[in-house]
């Protein structure tokens, strides 16, 4: 079988499934369903492709880094620009994708997570666009730390839930997110942000995710004519990079996912679930996860938002299982120091979480060949991070 | 026959439904559940169910996330836990029943889990996230080691999928009685009642039923008897009583006993015209 194949009965290879509370098990393959039917419907294809081309922006370009490339003497590095994207971020692909499932489903309400806002902000687009309501989730850590996302969801005509319980981030803004579906499933669509969650979220988000992989495919196949040698893309929950990854599975292409290594691996501060957590069952998949002894998740650290998450996608940990795809982790730090990097040698401000896959592929195109190709997923632009830079490099801004 | 199938078949016989009590262990710290159940179990409590706190309970409202949070702040683990159900099994023959988010069990190992609930006499166990279809390993085990595994049905659930959850079942079938999380609401719902009247007439009798999620008054307990439940499961009603009593742990004491006997008292009245207390 095929690593495109999956999953298969809801499950990649071990991993994945749908570990929810009874209530959600009904709604679940009401959404399942829906999606069986749309996934092959030509009407809502083509809808959301209108949609893509005309609001969101798409194709991205896919842009040879020949500065940095020239720099580092080895592989061509060529960037995918989701930071080109409305909103400034692969998230809209996601949320445009599912407002209109949810659309189509007949749900007049919809609600969403977010941690540092990327995703709420998408959400918020996406339903503003398509004429649903839309409420977020968001911590209230996160609220504080993100006052302009808040800000800008609300400007977007969404209503923001601060969530004070719990360690007030991400993870418990999934938890009360996944609480008020619960109670409002007959006339809520929970539009979540990442693969994660139950099947068959891991899927549909991977599915329209995908855009960025298939464009890749036919824009090397255009500008370079070949397909790439290598794909880097950073994991949060990992929604960009198995977009980027998923059209590539079956081809002799390798793969890097790049996690956040925080203050370090060996240190309690990070958010590497693949390279250093454990299989544990957590927003009601099968996956890696960072927890404690007793199975407690744990609180994680990076110095990007959207990669601080304690879980990861289920098809990741499958694809690392396989050996498909290698994943590695790189520090507060490296990041910073490759945000730096891309802005002066290329002239773009990537986000923090992008320049998590920078930094990998910094390292690893000099071991390539002149001839080789790297393909570097940009999920998004740096403008919401200046402020963090700024205090990196201790300017006063 | 199990200790919990015993317990229902007994209080048939007197024609009275169960109480079941939920406590979450360790809140507001490991010390204080025995005494917790000592008043409950003096109060009129039938079954008593211990929650083993963990991080992020999905299934849980406002009211028993904190009490989890203030038990993990207390230091209790899954082995506290179940070194609490073994003090209380030497204190009363009270049913035990643990209730826990799947990946505490998946983490000790559903070998080592089950194998630690049988040997600290615990009868059943409850994993709101588990669903049936993930849960042949876990059921094995169970048995093996003589556990009843209880499982969830809610209004959403379908005839063929009941079946299934009822044939996973042993000990009770657990009821949602509406949807949402857990926490105590003012009114049973007309839609619960109706799930109850239209499952119980579906189960006939096969399993005991047991409604929970959203009960907190006496009223509440005797409308589900008399709908057709034979137990009325009661949680958040607790919890709220031991967070409003974090430095009287006498008045705690005394309020949960009288708690559970006002409710326990309606499950005696089951067919009976009666005046709401
Ligand atoms: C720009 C950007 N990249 C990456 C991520 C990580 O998410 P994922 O791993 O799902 O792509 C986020 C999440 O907020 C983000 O905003």
């Amino acid at each position: 079988m095929d690593y495109s194949d999956y999953p298969v009965k809801g499950k990649y290879g071990r991993y994945g499934g749908s570990f929810v509370p009874e209530t959600l098990v009904a709604a679940l393959s009401e959404l399942e369903m829906a999606y069986a039917r749309l996934r092959g419907d030509k009407e809502f294809q083509q809808r959301l492709s209108v949609y893509l081309s005309t609001f969101a922006g798409r194709p991205t370009p896919l842009y040879y880094a020949e500065n940095l490339s020239q720099k580092l003497g080895g592989a061509r590095i060529y960037l995918k620009r989701e930071d080109l994207a409305h909103g400034g971020a692969h998230k809209i692909n996601n949320t445009l994708g599912q407002a209109l499932l949810a659309k189509h489903m007949g749900k007049t309400r919809v609600i969403a997570e977010t941690g540092a806002g990327q995703h709420g902000v998408a959400a918020a687009i996406a339903c503003a666009a398509l004429g649903l309501r839309c409420e977020v989730y968001m911590g209230t850590e996160d609220v504080e730390r993100q006052k302009l996302n808040v800000f800008r969801m609300e400007l977007l005509n969404a209503t923001v839930h601060p969530v004070e319980l719990g360690s007030k981030t991400l993870k418990d803004a999934i938890n009360e997110a996944l609480r008020d579906w619960t109670a409002n499933v007959h006339t809520t669509y929970y539009l979540i942000g990442s693969v994660v969650g139950p099947h068959p979220y891991p899927m549909i988000v991977r599915d329209f995710q995908s855009v960025i992989g298939r464009e890749i495919r036919e824009q090397m196949t255009r500008q370079v004519g070949r397909l790439p040698d290598a794909l880097v893309a950073c994991v949060g929950g990992g929604s960009n990079a198995i977009g980027t990854f998923y059209p590539f599975l079956d081809d002799d292409v390798a793969m890097h996912g790049v996690e956040a290594a925080g203050a370090g691996l060996a240190t309690a501060k990070h958010a590497a679930s693949l390279c250093a957590g454990s299989e544990g069952v957590f927003h009601g998949m099968l996956t890696y996860l960072l927890q404690d002894t007793d199975g407690q998740v744990q609180a994680t650290h990076s110095i990007s938002a959207g990669l601080d998450y304690p879980g990861v996608g289920p098809e990741h940990a499958f694809l690392k299982h396989e050996k498909r795809v290698l994943f590695s982790a790189v520090t507060d730090t490296e990041a910073l120091e490759a945000f730096l990097e891309l802005s002066r040698t290329e002239g773009i401000l990537p986000a923090l979480e992008s320049a998590h896959a920078v930094a990998h592929a910094v390292e690893l195109a000099p071991t390539l060949d002149q001839d080789d190709v790297i393909v570097v997923t940009l999920s998004g632009r740096g403008d919401k991070d200046v402020d963090v830079v700024g205090r990196y490099v201790g300017a006063n801004i | 026959m199990s200790a919990i199938a015993a317990t229902f078949r007994e209080l048939r016989r007197k024609n009275e439904g169960a109480l079941i009590a939920y406590v979450m262990a360790g809140d507001p710290a490991p010390k204080h559940t025995v005494k917790i159940v000592d008043a409950l179990v003096a109060g009129g409590a039938d079954i008593v169910e211990l929650g083993i706190p963990f991080s992020d309970p999905i299934a849980d409202g406002p009211t028993l996330q904190r009490a989890a949070v203030r038990a993990l702040e207390a230091g209790t683990t899954p082995r506290k836990v179940f070194d609490v159900a073994r003090a209380v099994k030497s204190a009363h023959d009270v049913p035990l029943v643990v209730m826990t988010y799947y990946n505490i069990v998946h983490q000790m190992g559903v070998e080592a889990f089950c194998s630690a609930a049988e040997q600290s006499g615990v009868n059943g166990v409850i994993a709101p996230d588990l669903p049936v279809e993930e849960a042949a390993l876990y059921k094995e085990a169970a048995t093996r080691y003589g556990l009843d595994t209880i499982f969830l049905a809610a209004p959403s659930t379908s005839e063929a999928r009941l079946e299934k959850l009822l044939n996973a079942s042993s000990g009770f079938l657990y009821l949602v009685s509406a949807n949402g999380v857990t926490g105590a609401r003012e009114t049973v719902q007309d839609e619960s009642i109706a799930f109850i009247k239209q499952t119980a007439s579906i189960i006939r009798g096969r399993a005991p039923l047991a409604v929970g999620f959203g009960l907190s008054q006496p009223s509440h307990v005797r409308q589900v008897i008399d709908n057709g439940a034979n137990a009325a499961i009661v949680g958040s009603r607790f919890a709220e009583i031991v967070e409003q009593n974090l430095d009287d742990s006498d008045k705690m004491l005394k309020m949960l006993r009288q708690c559970a006997h006002a409710l326990k008292r309606s499950t005696r009245l089951s067919g009976a015209m009666e005046v709401t207390d």
